[in-house]
């Protein structure tokens, strides 16, 4: 089996506009959630969120592009355009027929549906723009990423709700891992922050109007972010071969479904892709020093996913760090995973474990190191990146440090 | 008032599959066979019915202002509500 290596990482989420900014945010425990903007926000009760401020998408795209580009897109070509980048890598000839991209995605163009719902249903209109369906289908950022970098190969959108990235990243590692493909371009992306899609979360009563506090004993519900993550995964003899800079090794994961119920969590089903994603990347509890939580904030996955982690790592469940940096950055529910991928290339590569903030009070259900409120040094050779979708679809990457 | 009883047991009857008439004040939703989904969405049914908005938070029922021990004081919360409105 080959080894994967990560040579390129691109974000935009809450938190910054590419990664250095995201990761200097992460180390400083600062809070990407605000006050939401946008029409009609005022008839939601839900209006907070990790939603990117100041974006001026004429920046980055012409105007026809932005015709054809969900918003989910332009954070997708954004993210994918710093991460190839990054790996110094042109997709041409044999390498761009082979190379492909798998990117994790919830709802598509949520905003683009909004938009032209309102149009129909509430203005009356009968007429829609001609590009409503290529801008909002699931696909589109894979396709757009594909088409702009020159990707030939195996390309695709992968949908598990919270573990779309996760789910992704884990299929494109595969597809190095195994041989089919020298380079993937993998991660994740969304923007569900419009009138309807907070609407729709509204309902299942599950979001907090304050903040998100996840493992706190006082925290009361998750809160939305949007953005993406993108990253580029590659062979390690060909990233060896250029001379690339390496930021981390991926090194194993795994996948489970609880088969139990469609929105709670289960602690066998999360137990089972920690411990599977451990045994794949052949690694022991104890060398694993940092997980990256799925930590949404909700009263029923932290201390479900606390158990889980409980359960599997026995005594080294105390000594390991576990944060969920949802609390700066939000749920970017299909795209999340990606995002939380930098944090656990920064704690692997930088030695540093960015916190859990907003953390105020101890939850004995949820009794590990949560890494409250400040980032902590630490040299941390694994990490382990959760997440647990609704619908009981589970994934988990596991990241050594490379050196 | 006691209509606002009647309506309040009926959409929970329904939730619960149940005959309004095996419903009682005294019945826990847990009793009834309702689960954290049904309870969402019996909620939801209540506010539709009466047009009120219930303050509710399902990470922490218990500490939400609006008490869901039993049917009775669902029907206590519901009319507290509905009388606010008026």
């Amino acid at each position: 089996m080959k080894r994967v290596v990560i040579t390129g990482a691109g974000t935009i989420n809450a938190l910054g506009a590419d990664v250095p900014a995201t990761l200097e945010a992460m180390r400083e425990g600062r809070c990407g959630i605000g006050e939401l903007e946008f029409r009609d926000v005022e008839r939601l009760s839900i209006r907070i969120g990790g939603q990117v401020k100041g974006y001026e998408p004429e920046a980055s795209f012409n105007r026809q592009q932005l015709s054809l580009y969900d918003r989910f897109t332009q954070f997708t070509l954004i993210a994918a355009r710093e991460a190839i980048e990054q790996s110094g890598l042109e997709f041409s000839g044999d390498l761009a027929a082979r190379a492909g991209v798998v990117l994790g995605n919830s709802g598509g163009g949520m905003t683009t549906l909004d938009d032209n719902y309102r149009s129909v249903y509430e203005d009356g209109k009968n007429r829609v723009h001609p590009f409503v369906v290529p801008k909002l289908m699931n696909n589109a950022a894979a396709s757009h990423v594909s088409m702009e970098f020159n990707l030939k190969g195996p390309s695709f959108t992968v949908s598990t709700a919270c573990a779309s990235s996760n789910h992704a990243m884990a299929q494109a590692f595969q597809m190095v891992h195994g041989g089919m493909t020298p380079v993937m371009i993998a991660g994740g992306s969304e923007s569900m922050l419009c009138f309807g899609g907070v609407k729709a979360w509204e309902g299942l009563r599950v979001m907090s109007k304050d903040a998100c506090r996840p493992f706190s004993a006082n925290r009361n519900g998750m809160v939305q972010g949007e953005g993406a993550g993108v990253f580029v995964f590659e062979e390690y003899e060909h990233a060896r071969a250029r001379g690339a800079e390496i930021l981390a090794e991926v090194i194993g994961y795994a996948m489970t479904s609880d088969a139990s119920d469609i929105v709670m969590p289960s602690k066998q089903g999360a137990a089972r892709a920690i411990a599977g994603a451990m045994q794949d990347a052949r690694v022991n509890p104890d060398d694993v020093g940092y997980i990256n939580a799925h930590g949404t904030g909700t009263a029923a996955n932290d201390k479900t996913e606390s158990a889980a982690v409980a359960d599997v790592f026995g005594a080294h469940a105390d000594k390991l760090l576990m944060s969920s940096t949802k609390s700066m950055h939000g749920h970017l529910i299909g795209g999340t995973g990606a995002v939380e991928l930098l944090a656990c290339i920064m704690a692997v590569r930088d030695g540093i474990v960015a916190p859990t903030i907003g953390y105020e009070e101890p939850d004995p259900e949820c009794a590990l190191d949560v890494v409250p409120n400040e980032a902590r040094e630490a040299r941390v050779e694994v990490a382990l990146s959760n997440a647990f979708a609704f619908g009981g679809l589970n994934a988990v990457l596991a990241l050594r440090r490379f050196a | 008032m006691s209509d606002i009883e009647d309506r309040v047991i009926a959409i929970i009857a329904e939730q619960a599959v149940l005959e309004p008439s095996d419903v009682t004040l005294d019945s826990t939703l847990e009793e009834l066979g309702i689960d954290s989904l049904g309870l969402v969405e019996s909620i939801f049914a209540i506010e539709e019915a009466f047009d009120i908005n219930v303050p509710f938070n399902a990470n922490d029922p218990t500490e939400s202002d609006f008490d869901i021990s039993n049917v009775r004081s669902i029907v206590a919360g519901v009319r507290r509500l509905v009388k606010e409105q008026s």
